[in-house]
């Protein structure tokens, strides 16, 4: 074992550093309009230099560099350090880029891809529905033909769709032919969400957040979008949903962060004077050998994407793990902050200054981590995943019917 | 950067397990377990002939990291004989110079560890030679019978039979005081080496439900096809799989001597032998009455368990270390 980088990822890191150190940060009295487009052409420059949107093609405003997942760690880390952004977040990157990229037309790509690198396009994942949850190949929202055959006339509804009110598309899951089995009865279509047909409404979160912070839900109400706009074939839209990040996905990205997090818990445990108490300190302990289970899992994950080798079912567990360390921190911070506990944190909800905050304040963890273990698959279903892809263990009734 | 295993780590490990599994069918283990003897000679040479003894010698171009794989699958075939004593006893013979370590390294002279402040010692009968690692009085080997008397109980672990022992004030020879960096580095090193033994076992278990769930019916099916059954043992694998990369953390951490090398030790003990209580815990649920039996064998690592987690320290004792070296 040996988790050093290597001389020419120390080399590489090196260039790293100097390209920062003359493009970053903005001068301190940059505001607004100037400093957003400040932040443009910092992305643009570093991703000319090769350090961001490596998996997408030149033409499509990506920088086109070999998969090397170290490179990609040493950016991350180097980005971090100087507090640099990196690529744009949300779902466009992460879900419409690699489907198209993997399964769009030269059309598609050529339409999307540049304007969602360069964040003008914001995608909403339009997967569940109120009727459709963790059952999601039972989505109803229903597309037909135009009598032309050139688009998809949608009528439904979706639900939970994080980013709605920012959004400015969506891919989304439409079911085209109602007679075939349910899996092979779905397309997957992108569609502008700025037209007559299409009305959001925000739902206001556990949490607080409402308005432009929080999740929405969506009515199609005779939406259209063209059959161009439909990605792979129709009625294989389950399968194309199924499409994932591949390029230099592994990263140790969430394991810093749980990293962080716990580090945090420890000085609230400080903070509120609790720190000398034994029973806190051994639950902390407990609680860290998780977290870093979690860290070094995230390494041997890492490890074996760079050597292009399998690393079996563990990969498969980490959606569970963090979920369930969330909850082991958010049971142990809800201790500690006891009568913090009556305050609402100032600015929870993304309403309003968060200003400063005292102990109070880990009830947005202790609320958001719940979360976790709805949002992207429940933990029942990530359970259902490893006792059967994971185990091997036969196939619930519910599970089945997937090719 | 490389943090999973090598081929050759995997072809050693396969070859110790290989070993281990003609050593220790599940009939051998019974009938050693009902016997009287606290160590198994034909076994250990078989071991031993694959030169794991002098794993930790410095010229062996191996380490922690590669004892601690031996450690697991001794751990997974709840083999006999005291390996964690014999590789650490050949590390302190080795760092204090000794010339002549070929007895030792090749397992003819049996060593067995001794946890400072312990009266029981795993096969203490059959050893030659005790390593005694106490973290306040430092290092001592003491052959046996210069001063060491011993007393039989009857042990738990059947599998690793511990006696009462006692040793004569200074017996044997002091190899590093309790102030020398060697006595707490020999100390971490037996705490890996047993989250190590603790890993495997918990594996073991965990593959013993899954495989009996596909295997046994009840309403017509499998029973590892009812979901809460399903999700029991994903529960089980959610414990032990991620575990595993913080038993290499520590003995790599070791090996490499890194500043948090002691602490990662504490953690990886504290945390593995948790896990490995509760892994066997389920496993037994998850059996059904089977479980519950001698003869089908679980509790042979059930015991395992009881012992690793008494072993060296309970967890909660070395979690408060952890917090301590932590600073917090
Ligand atoms: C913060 C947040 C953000 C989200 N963002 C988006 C988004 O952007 N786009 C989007 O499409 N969706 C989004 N979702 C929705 C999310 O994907 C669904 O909530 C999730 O898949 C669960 O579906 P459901 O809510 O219908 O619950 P259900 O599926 O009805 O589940 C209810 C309960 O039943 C259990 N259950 C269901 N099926 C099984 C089974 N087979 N075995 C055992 N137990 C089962 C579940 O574990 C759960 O406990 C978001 C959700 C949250 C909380």
């Amino acid at each position: 074992m040996d988790l050093s980088y290597g001389e020419a990822a120390e080399a590489f890191r090196a260039d790293v550093r100097a390209f920062l150190s003359s493009h970053w940060p903005p001068a301190a009295d940059l505001r607004g309009a100037d400093l957003k487009a400040f932040i443009r052409a910092f992305r643009a420059a570093a991703t000319e230099a090769g350090y961001l949107y490596r998996a997408v093609p030149k033409r499509y405003g990506g920088s086109e560099q070999p998969v090397d997942v170290i490179k990609a760690q040493v950016i991350r880390e180097e980005f971090a350090r100087a507090r640099a952004p990196m690529e744009v977040g949300g779902n466009g990157m992460n879900m419409t880029v690699p489907t198209l990229l993997e399964k769009g037309t030269d059309e598609q790509k050529e339409l999307f891809i540049r304007g969602t690198v360069e964040g003008d396009y914001i995608w909403g994942q339009g997967y569940s529905e109120p009727g459709s949850g963790s059952d999601l190949a039972s989505v109803r929202t229903k597309g037909e033909l135009s009598a032309d055959g050139s688009k998809w006339i949608i009528n439904g509804q979706k639900i939970w769709t994080s980013q709605g009110m920012q959004s400015t598309h969506m891919f989304m899951l439409v079911r085209t032919e109602p007679d075939a089995p349910k899996h092979d009865g779905i397309t997957y279509l992108l569609i502008d969400l700025n037209q007559p047909g299409v009305t959001r409404r925000p739902i206001r979160q556990m949490t607080g957040e409402e308005g432009d912070h929080t999740f929405c839900e969506f009515f199609f109400d005779n939406a259209e979008t063209p059959v161009s706009w439909q990605v792979g074939e129709r009625g294989q839209g389950w399968y194309v949903s199924r499409t994932t990040l591949k390029h230099e996905r592994a990263s140790i990205g969430s394991a810093d962060g749980l990293g962080r997090q716990f580090a945090k818990l420890v000085e609230l445990a400080k903070e509120v004077d609790r720190i000398g108490d034994p029973v806190i300190r051994d639950k902390l302990a407990q609680i860290e050998g998780f977290v870093l289970s979690h860290r070094y899992t995230s390494f041997r994950l890492f490890s074996c994407a760079a050597a292009g080798e399998d690393p079996g079912p563990v990969s498969l567990m980490m959606k569970l793990l963090l979920t369930e360390i969330g909850h082991e921190m958010a049971l142990l911070a809800q201790e500690l902050i006891g009568e913090h506990a009556f305050i609402e944190p100032a600015g929870a909800g993304g309403r309003g200054n968060r200003g400063p905050r005292g102990p109070e304040k880990w009830l947005d963890q202790i609320m958001g981590s719940l979360g976790n273990s709805i949002a992207g698959g429940a933990s029942n279903i990530q359970r259902n995943i490893i006792g059967e892809r994971g185990l091997g263990l036969p196939r619930d009734l519910a599970m089945s019917g997937e090719r | 950067m490389h943090f999973h295993l090598t081929e050759e780590q995997k072809a050693i490990q396969e070859a110790v397990r290989g070993t281990l599994a003609d050593s220790w069918p599940i009939e051998r283990i019974h009938a050693f377990a009902d016997g009287d003897a606290d160590f198994d000679r034909a076994s250990w040479d078989a071991l031993m002939a694959l030169g794991l003894g002098g794993i930790l010698l410095p010229d062996s171009g191996m380490g922690l990291l590669d004892a601690a794989l031996a450690c697991e699958v001794a751990g997974e075939a709840a083999a006999a004989g005291p390996l964690i004593g014999q590789l650490l006893a050949v590390a302190a013979a080795a760092a204090s110079g000794r010339a002549n370590l070929d007895a030792l390294a090749s397992g003819e002279a049996v060593a067995t560890l001794v946890h400072g402040g312990s009266a029981f010692v795993p096969c203490a009968r059959a050893a030659d030679i005790f390593l005694v690692v106490d973290r306040a009085a430092g290092v001592r080997l003491v052959p046996a019978g210069d001063g060491v008397t011993i007393e039989a109980v009857r042990a738990s672990d059947r599998t690793r039979p511990v006696s009462k022992v006692a040793f004569a004030e200074g017996a044997g020879e002091m190899l590093f005081a309790a102030a020398d960096p060697i006595t707490a580095r020999l100390a971490d090193a037996a705490l890996v080496l047993c989250a190590a033994d603790a890993l495997g076992g918990a594996q073991k278990v965990t593959d013993m439900s899954v495989a009996y769930a596909k295997e046994r019916e009840q309403f017509g099916q499998p029973v590892g096809r009812f979901q809460a059954l399903k999700h029991q043992l994903a529960h089980m694998a959610l414990d032990v799989e991620p575990a595993r990369a913080l038993v290499w953390y520590a003995a790599y951490a070791w090996d490499a001597e890194l500043p948090d090398a002691p602490r990662a030790a504490a953690m990886a003990k504290a945390h593995l032998c948790d896990v490995y209580v509760r892994a066997t815990r389920a496993a037994v649920a998850a059996h059904g009455g089977i479980g519950y039996t001698w003869e089908y064998g679980l509790n042979y690592w059930f015991r395992r368990a009881l012992f690793d987690r008494a072993w060296l320290g309970s967890p909660s004792e070395h979690r408060a270390r952890a917090a301590d070296l932590a600073s917090w």
